[in-house]
């Protein structure tokens, strides 16, 4: 570092001392000290302005700046408060943060350092942060800048960041549209790979239509719960599909075996409409669920309620009413104690349908 | 190639010459109604069966076509964001002239998997000006002289312009500035009009 830069006094002025007098630091007029630092200001020692360069000139156009006192000018952000041209030269490196008085635009960052006559300071500002709300308010044009300062570097990647991310925003918005739109579309259920709710109606509407005879289980998990609160959700994931494995396995490849619910599923059986073997089927499936599942250093145990009922033994009911009687047996179990399976009374039945709709 | 070059073209065509010359041509070229996604990159081949579709629907030269692209670029009210991109480049034409050696790597600024060509300008003197344009893709040659002529326009100035392909095989657009004060030209200011409202709605 040399010594403290010298530069004409634009008053009447002082006889000026060379600080290293080896080494003559450089003379600069002020056309050139307007063009390296075009918001500069240069301060007595009693504050007041003896000169402001053009730009920020230009930001207070009905001002003759020249002859105010800074202080009644501009309020000191750091160091707060203060009030004398020694006391700003004290902070830290000369770098202050300061804004007009009484103003919501214009919050400055500045190095102070001082005169080489001892008297007074020169302040060099700039927008900081500001910036893009400072060429808004005052029109500002790439030659109220330093050529060196990055002010107009900085507008141009605001601008191209903002519009960059216009484009990435709107790239998103589409991904996300397609995504929901194929989520409807899917019959899977992502969590254990079986099909989802809208795959069971779908199929359940198809088998109607069609007069295809077939069985439903409405199977809600029992203590699900407790795994899900004891363990944590990565437990209750790995019981769903450890669960999804035993459904998948107990039935045939033409059944459908769906996750409707957080731990609710559907079993479709497709022309097997025989009650007791689905019975049997249900009673399996609970024995398997029953089976503790290894989780770390522990056992997870849980069972299962399940309703039964199939197409025959409920008349003309839509598949959705036909869901909701299966759901009734279902609660049937779960009050009678859980872990067993109910079959569901035959709706709407004289006792001449009830022979003839068993198979 | 990068998205943009391909959904630039997409939107001159569609901005242009309306929808269903747009749909015929991304029927013909495999492309869905949405065409291309600015922010994704795409085979090479996609940009030229772009080109090719185009500039046979249309009965145009590549080279016209794409000079149209880069007046569009830097004209059309929908893409007002690249013109003030580029209008940061300097005050005057010749400013902005010279700011073209650092346009590759103001793009990569904004948008870093954006690979344009080298750029680099000669300065003959007596407002003559060579522009060396040195990439993978000679045809981006064609957009800056539209680019270049409408930003001419933009400026004000008065210039002429002539591509030729170098002896070593890169492309060179010679400018003459003849006048670099020749009418008003657009205004344009540091400050964003409007920048809160969303491009669409401007």
């Amino acid at each position: 570092m040399s010594g403290p830069q010298r530069f004409p006094h634009p008053e009447p002025a002082a006889p000026v001392e060379s600080a290293s007098p080896g080494k003559p630091a450089p003379e600069l007029t002020d056309a050139a000290l307007e063009r390296l630092m075009p918001m500069h200001l240069v301060l007595s020692g009693d504050g007041t302005i003896l000169k402001a360069a053009r730009t920020l000139r230009r930001l207070r156009p009905d001002m003759r700046l020249e002859g105010m006192n800074f202080f009644e000018l501009f309020e000191l952000r750091r160091p707060r408060g203060a009030t004398r041209v020694d006391e700003m030269l004290k902070a830290e490196g000369g770098r202050l943060s300061l804004a007009f008085q009484k103003d919501s635009h214009g919050h400055f960052k500045a190095v102070a350092v001082p005169l080489a006559n001892g008297q007074g300071a020169l302040l060099n500002l700039s927008f900081g942060f500001t910036i893009v709300d400072a060429v808004q308010t005052y029109d500002l044009t790439a030659g109220d800048f330093a050529g060196t300062d990055l002010a107009i570097e900085m507008l141009y990647l605001v601008e191209a960041k903002s519009a960059a991310l216009h484009e990435s925003k709107k790239l998103n918005q589409r991904l996300q549209g397609a995504k929901i739109a194929a989520e409807e579309q899917a019959y899977t259920d992502t969590l254990t790979g079986l099909k989802n709710r809208r795959a069971m109606d779908h199929v359940m509407a198809r088998l109607t239509r069609e007069k295809i005879p077939f069985g439903l289980l409405h199977l809600d998990l029992d203590y699900f719960k407790q795994v899900n609160d004891t363990h944590g959700h990565a437990a209750g994931d790995e019981v769903l599909q450890g669960v999804a494995e035993i459904l998948v396995h107990e039935t045939r490849e033409t059944d459908i075996v769906a996750r409707v619910g957080g731990d609710e599923f559907v079993l479709v059986f497709k022309k097997l409409a025989d009650i007791d073997i689905l019975r049997e089927i249900a009673n399996r499936i609970i024995h398997r669920l029953e089976e503790p599942i290894p989780y770390n250093d522990t056992q997870l145990e849980i069972s299962g309620s399940i309703g039964i009922t199939t197409s025959l033994r409920v008349g003309s009911a839509t598949p959705e009413e036909m869901l909701e009687i299966a759901d009734l047996a279902l609660y049937t179990s779960k009050r009678a104690g859980r872990g067993r399976a109910t079959v569901a009374p035959i709706v709407g039945a004289s006792s001449d349908d009830l022979t003839g709709n068993q198979p | 190639m990068h998205g943009l070059v391909n959904r630039s073209i997409q939107c001159f065509l569609r901005d242009t010459y309306g929808d269903s010359l747009w749909l015929e041509i991304a029927s013909r070229i495999g492309i869905s109604e949405n065409g291309f996604e600015s922010m994704l990159t795409y085979d090479d081949s996609f940009t030229m069966d772009l080109l090719n579709a185009s500039t046979r629907r249309l009965d145009k030269s590549v080279d016209m076509l794409l000079e149209d692209v880069g007046t569009y670029l830097v004209s059309h009210p929908k893409t007002e964001s690249i013109r003030r991109l580029l209008r940061f480049g300097g005050e005057t034409f010749f400013d902005f002239l010279h700011s073209l050696d650092d346009l590759p790597e103001r793009a990569r600024l904004a948008v870093p998997d954006l690979i344009l060509p080298n750029l680099e300008l000669i300065d003959i003197g007596e407002g003559q000006y060579e522009l060396q344009v040195r990439g993978t893709h000679k045809e981006y040659a064609f957009v800056l002289v539209g680019v270049l002529r409408t930003m001419a326009d933009d400026y004000g100035a008065l210039v002429f312009l002539d591509q030729a392909l170098s002896d070593s095989g890169h492309m060179t657009i010679r400018i003459s500035l003849l006048d670099s004060d020749f009418s008003e030209g657009r205004s344009f200011s540091l400050a964003r009009p409007d920048a809160t409202v969303p491009e669409e709605h401007r």
